[in-house]
């Protein structure tokens, strides 16, 4: 990666100068209250955010969730085990894969079923390639949101590769269903791992072209670093995960600690922040954990390839779940924006008695107002786009 | 630690708590009134240092609400899961939001969506559904309204065939 040591300055806001602002005598300007969406572009869906303004200090964050309410939960009780991975993709619709493994692999910890080693290799090659996907959205926002036109376009037609080659794979673009209960809906069409191999041949080279495009752009550093800082602590306290709790620097990666589905076999180092440009985890951290996962991602995804064994894809796939077995499991995994968690409840019926997903972006949401109080009216909307939510998953 | 072993943790400091060894994971079943006493001993103390609440979810059982909690150690990686129930006519669980502040929204969620009031919550209000909604649509027995101010909704739900796959 190009790295460039002469901006390593402290840009931006001093947070020891926020902290000291007396808010009580109105120093700055009037006080009033600010409605931030539902639909504002910087939002990233539809989230409403009532501030409460000094000038242009914000001193009160109130989020409020639910306009993409779906009944998730509510539909799933309804619905056999099979049927509900259409809805669970539908959570976070920027990584379906992501969303219909974790549910995947708590269905087959309920029933004892251990899928082959081909079923898992797949798995990890098509959840690599969704993260992949679902941070270039993130980063392409990102800059938008910033004001940075260009790495929209570049970042949306890397990730039209990956979209081409799902198509081909499953022929859903955004929405697969393709990890199903025990296994995939089918295996991988001929020629399909050499195309995969290519794109990642590909991307490699583009990153170091967007680290020169967009990371270490001054412009971009002024606005996210020393902005928006997490502390560890408070990501911790507030059930933070993913991306957003390794920029604080805390090393914890799920795939990695806690292995699911064959992660063990891969070697890859999760990014962590350290500050580089400011404060650990502050924006720019959050974004450059990104940028270098998607490098990692690629590693996972070459090796995914160079150790794909033979075996069948459907075989293990339960035919009858008229009797499954009474019990509650909890399963998580690591989803671009933080860990999946799926409480699943069955009472021996076909249908999940109850089922409760834990988003990682529900609990960046609701961490929000601890960490952004204070800052600028600008600042919030380069925080709230790095914390990187996708509000079909907060509000499910 | 394994749940053993933190379970007789909390029975030593005097709490109700019983091992259930439930397939395929097993939990700890706590009373309400020792509840918040327990999760502060499993956040202070050093060996135990729950210090980061995974998810808390609400579900209704034919003659009780359960609330599960799923607590895990940054510091010792181990993972243990709590569960405490309250009758269904009142259906009252302390809060925990003070000592793991991510089970204040997912508190307001149970809430929302089961009925479960936290007593000692900061702000318990409705948060996935509108404010003015009436009822807690992940009950069993809940049947949602016919009109939302003036707007038609469908009283039926997804009702798909039989077969699996």
């Amino acid at each position: 990666m190009k790295e460039t040591k002469e901006l390593n300055i402290p840009l931006g806001p001093d947070p020891e100068k926020l902290l000291k602002l007396d808010l009580s005598h109105n120093p700055f300007g009037e006080r009033m209250t600010l409605q931030m969406g539902p639909q504002h572009p910087a939002t990233h869906g539809v989230l409403r955010l009532e501030l409460q303004t000094d000038g242009e200090i914000v001193t009160q964050i109130t989020p409020y969730i639910g306009y993409l309410h779906r009944c998730f939960e509510k539909i799933a009780e309804s619905v056999s085990y099979p049927q509900v991975i259409p809805y669970v993709d539908r959570m976070d619709y920027l990584s379906s894969m992501n969303m219909s493994l974790g549910y995947a692999l708590n269905v087959e910890k309920l029933m004892g079923i251990q899928v082959n080693e081909r079923i898992q290799t797949i798995r990890v090659l098509v959840c690599e390639m969704n993260r992949i996907a679902s941070h270039c959205v993130a980063i392409a926002t990102y800059g938008l949101d910033i004001g940075a036109w260009t790495p929209l376009l570049f970042l949306f037609q890397e990730r039209e590769h990956i979209l081409d080659l799902f198509e081909e794979l499953c022929g859903g673009r955004l929405l697969f269903n393709y990890i199903r209960i025990g296994g995939l809906s089918h295996d991988i069409p001929p020629g399909w791992t050499d195309k995969v191999l290519q794109f990642c041949d590909y991307m490699i080279p583009k990153i170091p072209e967007l680290n020169e495009l967009l990371s270490f752009n001054k412009i971009f550093i002024e606005r996210t670093a020393n902005v928006g800082v997490m502390s560890s602590k408070l990501a911790i306290a507030y059930g933070i995960t993913g991306p957003n709790l390794r920029a604080t620097g805390v090393d914890y990666d799920m795939r990695r600690d806690e292995p699911y589905s064959g992660y063990q076999n891969y070697q890859f180092k999760p990014a962590i922040g350290r500050g580089e440009q400011g404060q650990p985890g502050d924006c720019w951290d959050r974004y450059i954990v990104r940028v270098r996962e998607i490098e990692e991602s690629l590693k996972i995804m070459k090796q995914a390839i160079a150790r794909l064994p033979e075996g069948d894809v459907k075989e293990q796939m339960p035919k009858n779940f008229n009797k499954m077995p009474i019990g509650d499991s909890f399963v998580r995994t690591e989803a671009p924006r933080g860990e999946l968690g799926i409480y699943l409840v069955s009472d021996g019926t076909k249908k999940p008695y109850r089922v409760k997903a834990r988003s990682g972006a529900y609990c960046s949401i609701s961490a929000l107002p601890a960490f952004a109080t204070g800052c600028l009216i600008a600042d919030l909307v380069a925080i709230v786009a790095s914390i990187d939510i996708v509000l079909g998953e907060v509000d499910r | 630690m394994t749940p053993q072993e933190i379970c007789q943790r909390l029975t030593d400091a005097g709490l109700q708590v019983t091992f259930q060894e439930t397939p395929p994971e097993p939990c700890l079943e706590i009373t309400s009134e020792s509840l918040q006493e327990a999760a502060q001993l499993l956040k202070s103390n050093a060996d135990l240092a729950f210090d980061s609440l995974l998810c808390l979810s609400a579900l209704e059982r034919p003659e009780f609400l359960e609330t599960v909690y799923h607590l895990f150690s940054f510091k010792h990686r181990h993972h243990i899961t709590l569960k405490v129930r309250c009758p269904k006519d009142d259906a009252v669980i302390p809060t925990v939001s003070e000592i793991w502040p991510t089970a204040n929204w997912h508190e307001r969620e149970a809430y929302d969506l089961i009925g479960i009031r936290y007593d000692g919550h900061p702000d318990l209000r409705r948060i996935l559904l509108s404010e003015d909604w009436e009822g807690h649509p992940l009950r069993k027995d809940y049947q949602p309204p016919a009109f939302y101010h003036g707007i038609p909704l469908t009283t039926q739900l997804l009702t798909p065939g039989d077969e699996g796959n």
